[in-house]
């Protein structure tokens, strides 16, 4: 009986073989359809391998789909199956490219759905390509019919595995050696408006920006080469100002030049020009797509570039609790892939993240070895076997005003981007700037000291800006805003499900 | 006189905030001792943001208990050096860091003249950028006042 057939719904012409794998070589390859469980895609004994990559799924079947068969189909269908019986697996050591779902258990606090763990062996990968892997573990499955809705929610990568992949063309500590910059979070700010101005007036904020105090500037996700502004122009100006920002300052200062464009050729060329100029990094947006990212990931490595990756994009994917990917997953991709910044929420800010789950996506950017952390909906251990790790960046609707409870979640490394937060500031950009790095470096300065900032840095903020009057009007001006939503994507486990909320 | 909002070079961890006192300087060496950094002193009269290595004023400090030899050895290198650039540097050595996480300047010249921008105009607008800082113009020992 093939899946679905138990609510009645229209299913291929179905053998009756029971429920469990069929061993008999001579019945299990009949032509025919059998469930994916006959199959052989779930194994309840299965222990396994070190070398298997497991992934998480949460699986909502249709009405009368056994969650067992769900979850089978599932392996079946991101590794070798079809719907019928083919002989040509005997062609093959097929239980090998078999993936095998060992593990169902119900979602905590959630009738109607499962988490499914599914072990893959390695040959079904190619090394060094995450555009293979994700081509299996989020391809076809992700349309099946008989599942209402499937989730990838975490993933083990295993060490064979993570040992193929360079990761990031710099990693956080030696962007840090190249910058000089040590012991605090890194400042940014993504220029406003992020659509019209001209080359000439782009440079305008990026100069004052560095010159108040920020160490980077950035391009939004959507400037590219549209008609206001061509890609040379911006690149031309934005150097100029980031040089004279850095002698005004004796600092090391970068703006990072997205260098997105229609075709790889167009985005080396970009990448070139920005090398060409001095600018220490450039960007790219998620929706590159996995092959652009490790394409550009290996140019940065060979030009000493640091690589800004803007996760434009994923929350068509990310946000719905109950279909699509984690970002979780997204990040260690990307780990892998090879970023050396990524945008991994706020908290706090105007865009979706729960705190504790954000948390999470920071320790798998930053962790040389990351422990399963049920409450930050980490469900796996995974050695990181020494990859460079990723700084995370913070952007999005945050102010000075929130700065303790920034550093609080997020410690040390990590870029804040303030970018309506600094080129807001009633006093003008520089002022703002200003403000930011004043209050970040007497938090930094106050939690060093032993000061407890989650519960006294409204009163360290309002210290600080008695000797700085450009934090006072920021205070005054946004000290009051907040973004409370109930986040749509936090996690669920047993222990404790409560404190996910 | 520099003409950013702190009219100083802004290098490392506290440049916006007035000055470290001793006692406040005690407190940041006390919570890298806490977390097993070495502390170490540094000190140099050219300040260019690519300048590596400033000098090394005695080796790192690898098996302190306490900030007060560090204070000590700060105060030596400030008799020694009043008109240069010191910075005090935390190294942590756990594995996957063994690098620098902590640094700040603890003592600058009476004056600080900057950096001059010298821009070398190439093919097409494209522009060679070099930073020069107006105290290289001196030779190494005859910087200060």
């Amino acid at each position: 009986m093939a899946i679905g057939a138990e609510a009645g719904n229209e299913a291929p012409q179905a053998r009756n073989d029971g429920p469990t794998a069929i061993t008999d070589a001579k019945r299990r390859y009949r032509a025919g359809v059998i469930k994916y469980r006959q199959m052989g895609y779930w194994d309840p004994d299965y222990v396994p391998k070190p070398t298997d990559t497991i992934c998480l799924f949460r699986i909502t079947p249709q009405d009368g789909v056994d969650p067992i068969e769900a979850a089978a189909a599932v392996a079946g269908e991101s590794s070798t199956a079809t719907w019928t019986v083919v002989w040509t697996d005997r062609l093959t050591a097929c239980d090998s490219y078999r993936a095998k779902a060992f593990k169902v258990e119900p979602v905590p606090n959630n009738p109607g759905q499962v988490f499914a763990w599914i072990a893959y062996d390695i040959i079904l990968f190619e090394q060094g390509s995450i555009a293979n892997m994700t081509a299996s573990l989020i391809g076809n499955v992700f349309g099946f019919k008989p599942l209402k809705a499937l989730r990838l929610e975490d993933i083990r990568i295993p060490v064979a595995y993570v040992k193929t992949f360079d990761g990031p063309p710099t990693g956080l500590i030696v962007e840090r050696e190249r910058l000089d910059k040590f012991g605090r979070p890194l400042l940014g700010a993504t220029t406003k408006p992020k659509l019209g101005l001209s080359g000439r007036n782009y440079g305008r904020v990026i100069y004052e920006g560095l010159k108040g105090g920020l160490d980077f500037m950035k391009d939004d996700e959507n400037i590219n080469s549209q008609p206001f502004m061509h890609w040379r122009d911006r690149f031309l100006y934005v150097m100029d100002a980031v040089n004279k920002a850095s002698a005004a300052t004796g600092e090391v200062k970068g703006s990072f030049l997205n260098v997105t464009a229609g075709t790889m050729e167009d985005m080396y060329e970009r990448a070139e020009f920005a090398r060409e100029l001095g600018s220490v990094v450039v960007m790219i947006d998620l929706v590159v797509g996995w092959t652009a990212i490790q394409s550009m990931s290996r140019w940065a490595r060979r030009n000493d570039m640091i690589l800004h990756m803007h996760r434009a994009g994923h929350g068509t994917y990310t946000r719905q609790k109950a279909h699509g990917i984690s970002f979780r997953v997204i990040a260690k991709w990307l780990r892998l892939a090879g970023v050396d910044h990524l945008h991994a929420g706020t908290a706090v800010g105007k865009l979706e993240g729960d705190p504790l789950t954000v948390q999470g996506y920071y320790n798998v950017c930053r962790d040389s070895f990351t422990r399963q952390d049920l409450p930050r909906g980490i469900f796996f251990d995974q050695d990181w076997c020494d990859l460079r790790k990723v700084m995370p960046v913070a952007s999005g609707g945050i102010h000075a005003g929130q700065m303790h409870q920034l550093l609080d979640l997020f410690g040390d490394d990590v870029v804040l981007q303030f970018g309506g937060g600094t080129i807001g500031h009633p006093a003008g950009i520089q002022a703002g700037a200003v403000a930011n790095r004043v209050a970040l470096e007497a938090m930094v300065k106050a939690r060093n000291e032993g000061r407890n900032i989650r519960a006294e840095g409204e009163e360290i903020l309002r210290q600080a800006a008695r000797f700085c009057r450009p934090l006072h009007q920021a205070l005054d001006t946004w000290g009051d805003i907040t973004f409370n939503y109930t986040p749509t994507d936090t996690s669920d486990f047993t222990p404790t499900a409560a404190v996910a909320h | 006189m520099m003409t950013n909002p702190v009219h100083r070079i802004t290098q490392g961890q506290f440049s916006f905030l007035p000055e470290l006192t001793d006692a406040e300087i005690s407190l940041q060496i006390d919570y890298g001792l806490a977390r097993g950094y070495a502390w170490s002193i540094e000190y140099t009269d050219d300040p260019h943001p690519r300048n590596t290595y400033w000098e090394m004023f005695g080796m790192p400090m690898f098996e302190l208990e306490d900030a007060a030899g560090v204070l000590l050895e700060l105060q030596s290198c400030r008799r020694t050096f009043p008109q240069h650039y010191i910075r005090l540097v935390a190294f942590d050595a756990t594995r996957g860091v063994e690098s620098v996480v902590m640094s700040f300047i603890v003592n600058r010249p009476s004056r600080e003249p900057g950096f001059g921008l010298i821009r070398q105009e190439g093919q097409g607008r494209n522009i060679r950028y070099t930073l020069h800082g107006y105290v290289t113009d001196r030779p190494e020992g005859e910087r200060g006042e």
